[in-house]
């Protein structure tokens, strides 16, 4: 066959497609394993390895795990001052958590290959996931309760498990309390400290009122503070329990260290671990990853609060984008006289899309932020200023700037939606005896759902992956107060709020611990890629129930 | 080109002032449904019916017969005011249904749609189960007692010859029924509000010969009950089922009669040129 008859056959553009088609579809699975392998891994207990290493004569034994492995030159191993035999061209080099950073100062350190003895992987060796201060890595000496040795050598490890889960459960109590009891205390301390405010702000009041009113709220403080103290006193008393006892550690060094039970999350002999042991390690470290609240400025512990947050906004701004968007189409397609003006806001509207998100968020911080909510402020919450309740980044601002962000794809589907409804449908609502309205709302809009619902997906997938306005409006680093609480008005929209997308930029750039949080930032990905997935199997879920129930000829 | 010239010949007879043969039809005053006087409708610029005056008669089956564009359907859409949709349609001269002229600014136009139903050239149920196309109307009107629906559905369906075939499965999707029971179930939908005229714009189209018989026969049913209007493009069925026939060429209202005499001796040459298939 012809060069030109191949052509002409349109071979050439089929495989042309094919071929598209098939590099996206590797460059979207390649990055999907790639986040998936890093973030997961990062689950997996590794070995504790001990290895020797001599420099100039001197010995120093170092323990920790292994976290990646490169290859290098030799030559750039000797011009950083490290001596190399002369025939050897490639230096093999190990970046070591060593971990002990209360200890030593740094956790993460690179090791040259050479200058290290063989690989030992000692039994004994315990690897402590900490509170503070990252991991611990050494062998255990002794557990102590109360000053008093209670378990020594091979003992030691199985008393150590034992009391861990005392507490562990003492400290979860406590961690409990502090957030829940006497987080609720302080929150209604702090209402009537703005009752008393709002009390003397009003002018309606007469002064006797004025001091009822003041008066009783003195006496509802006084009473929480009643209870503060006793809840107080109990978590002391609790916090103390936890710390009854404590462990004596042998770092790689010969160092002795004393470490407190409260401190430890969850201590492993990695070395004797079976892989079902393994696999169980694994899968707790994974749930307290998506369940826990992140420490040690988000390199460690978990990101509930961000999958909370983030779910939350997408969440109340689907609820705003969804009739605002609807209607406005419904209004564009079906009752807007069609012509210049009708054409000039669709463009617009277009146009809008193409913004970017930036603007968005310095939109939503310039109006939502600082004018509506300072207003709202001023009108509704005088008593807490000069501290601001709405007339500050919050929830609500961040959800009403992605609202307004996602807007346009929700119309441009929902119009696209009407117009597909076939005219017949229509008149046929019409000859019944139907008025305009009531064709739209019993025919119309019941059919064009679908339609809807995908200017929804795409709202949502847009939504749950912004970052940059965000920062502006309402999310940030650290949010100690989930938006839901068992506080009225149970959902607070004026919280601040944590959300993946940053979360991954913040552990990714502005951590102090670079070697900890990247890991992180790889798992992160993956649950914020997975919650995405999640969000739009679940809407798209929905459309297609939709779609069977609005079944008709034109789809 | 050729074909424009070869239509000019009727074309030419038909502009004769020749009120004998576009005549009245002789029926008493009672049994006059609807009264079309002097009847011009525009869109834009272009004239698609020209100077229609006709009564239909009550309770009796009126087919409008004619060539493709010559403005049947325009003409049928006037009784309900469908033409209302197009923003560009101008109406001038007389309608009247029983009396009242139907396009006085004071006619509530719903209200006369639900007098006056309509059934689609393509079967157009709505995708809602089978039961609640039905219902739609009523639930318009305010109906919600569930047994006074149950009942009216009933009804409907078995004047439309469809409810032996679907009353095991009435909240099924209307759209899995095939085509000739879709029809008969927009026929069906339409008579569940009980209208005073039934407007069929080629209600069989786009069925196949079974379905067509079954509609056919439905029609005839139907007409001891109401008044019925119907467009076709299908002569033999105009023969079968109507008393009346008018038929209409480029707008206008050549010759209308009866459906008997209209097949059989018609009066004007354009008529019997286009009956016997010489047109076009």
């Amino acid at each position: 066959m012809s060069m030109r008859s191949w052509f002409r056959s349109g071979d050439p553009w089929v495989w042309l497609i094919g071929g598209a088609v098939s590099i996206s579809v590797v460059m979207v699975l390649g990055l999907l394993l790639l986040i998936g392998v890093r973030g997961l891994g990062h689950f997996w207990q590794p070995p504790i390895v001990e290895a020797t290493q001599t420099v100039d004569g001197k010995e120093r034994v170092i323990l920790g795990a292994i976290r990646t492995t490169e290859t290098v030159t030799a030559q750039a191993v000797r011009e950083a001052g490290i001596e190399v035999p002369e025939d050897q061209e490639v230096v093999t080099r190990y970046l070591f958590h060593l971990g002990n950073r209360d200890v030593t100062g740094r956790d993460f350190e690179w090791f040259v290959g050479d200058l290290l003895s063989e690989f030992r992987y000692p039994d004994d060796a315990i690897m402590l996931e900490r509170q503070e201060w990252g991991n611990f890595y050494g062998y255990l000496l002794a557990v102590k309760e109360e000053g008093e040795i209670v378990a020594e050598g091979e003992a030691a490890f199985e008393a150590l498990a034992d009391r861990l889960e005392r507490s562990t459960a003492l400290v979860a109590d406590t961690v409990r309390m502090e957030r829940y009891e006497i987080g609720r205390i302080n929150f209604q301390i702090e209402q009537e400290r703005l009752a008393q405010r709002r009390a003397e702000l009003n002018d309606s009041l007469s002064d006797q009122e004025r001091a009822e009113v003041i008066a009783q709220s003195e006496a509802e403080v006084a009473r929480l503070n009643e209870e503060y103290q006793a809840l107080y006193a109990e978590l002391l008393e609790l916090r103390a329990r936890a710390r009854r006892d404590v462990l004596v550690a042998r770092t790689a060094d010969g160092q002795e260290v004393t470490i407190n039970f409260a401190q430890i999350v969850r201590a492993t002999r990695a070395n004797t671990l079976s892989v079902g042991d393994k696999m169980v390690e694994y899968g707790s470290r994974l749930w307290g990853f998506m369940s826990g609240y992140p420490r040690e400025a988000n390199t460690e512990g978990g990101i509930f609060p961000a999958i909370f947050g983030t779910i939350m906004m997408v969440f109340i701004m689907s609820i705003v984008v969804t009739p605002f968007g609807v209607l406005a189409a419904i209004y564009l397609r079906e009752y807007a006289k069609q012509g210049p003006v009708t054409k000039i806001v669709r463009i617009s509207v277009n146009n809008l899309a193409g913004v970017p998100s930036i603007v968005f968020g310095v939109f939503g911080l310039g109006f939502f932020v600082y004018f509506l909510g300072g207003n709202i402020d001023q009108l509704f919450y005088p008593e807490a200023l000069p501290s601001p309740t709405f007339g500050a980044p919050g929830l609500i601002w961040a959800s009403l700037t992605l609202a307004l962000l996602t807007l346009p794809v929700v119309i441009v589907s929902t119009e696209e939606g009407l117009t597909r409804i076939p005219k017949a449908m229509r008149e046929g609502s019409l000859a019944l005896g139907a008025t305009k309205a009531e064709t739209l709302w019993k025919v119309i809009v019941p059919v064009s759902t679908p339609a809807m619902m995908t200017g929804l997906i795409l709202a949502v997938a847009r939504a749950a992956g912004e970052v940059a306005p965000l920062m502006l409006v309402g999310v940030v680093k650290l949010a100690p107060n989930l938006p839901v609480d068992g506080q009225f008005p149970f959902i607070h929209m004026e919280r601040r709020i944590m959300h993946l997308g940053f979360h991954i930029y913040d552990v990714g750039f502005q951590s102090p611990n670079a070697e900890a949080a990247r890991p992180l930032v790889y798992a992160t990905a993956l649950v914020l890629v997975g919650l995405i997935l999640v969000l739009n199997l679940t809407a798209i879920a929905i459309r297609n129930r939709l779609r069977e129930k609005y079944k008709s000829e034109s789809d | 080109m050729t074909e424009q010239n070869r239509q000019g010949a009727p074309l030419a007879s038909a502009g004769l002032p020749d009120k004998g043969n576009r005549k009245q039809l002789n029926l008493r005053h009672e049994d006059i449904s609807m009264e079309v006087r002097d009847l011009n409708l525009y869109y834009g610029e272009t004239q698609a019916l020209k100077n229609i005056s006709m009564d239909i008669a009550a309770k009796r089956v009126t087919a409008f017969i004619g060539p493709s564009g010559c403005g049947k359907s325009t003409l049928l859409r006037c009784f309900n005011r469908m033409n209302d949709l197009i923003d560009i349609c101008r109406i001038t001269g007389e309608m009247r249904i029983d009396g009242n002229d139907i396009y006085h600014p004071s006619i509530d136009v719903p209200e006369l749609r639900r007098k006056v139903g309509m059934v689609f050239q393509k079967p157009n149920p709505f995708p809602k189960s089978i039961y609640e196309n039905i219902a739609y109307g009523l639930r318009l009107q305010g109906v919600k007692n569930r047994r006074k629906l149950d009942e009216v559905v009933e009804h409907s369906l078995k004047r439309a010859a469809l409810w032996d075939e679907v009353k095991d499965r009435l909240n099924d999707n209307a759209f899995g029924l095939s085509g000739g029971q879709q029809q008969r179930l927009v026929i069906a939908r339409a008579i569940a509000i009980e209208p005073e005229v039934i407007l069929l714009d080629e209600p069989c189209s786009a069925l196949d010969p079974i379905s067509t018989a079954k509609v056919e026969e439905l029609i005839i049913d139907l007409k001891e009950a109401y008044t019925i209007v119907i467009v076709t493009h299908n002569m033999q069925q105009a023969a079968r089922v109507s008393d009346f026939t008018a038929y209409m060429y480029l707008g206008e209202l050549i010759e209308y009669d009866d459906t008997a005499k209209l097949f059989t001796n018609p009066s004007r040459k354009a008529t019997e040129d286009y009956i016997t298939g010489r047109y076009g």
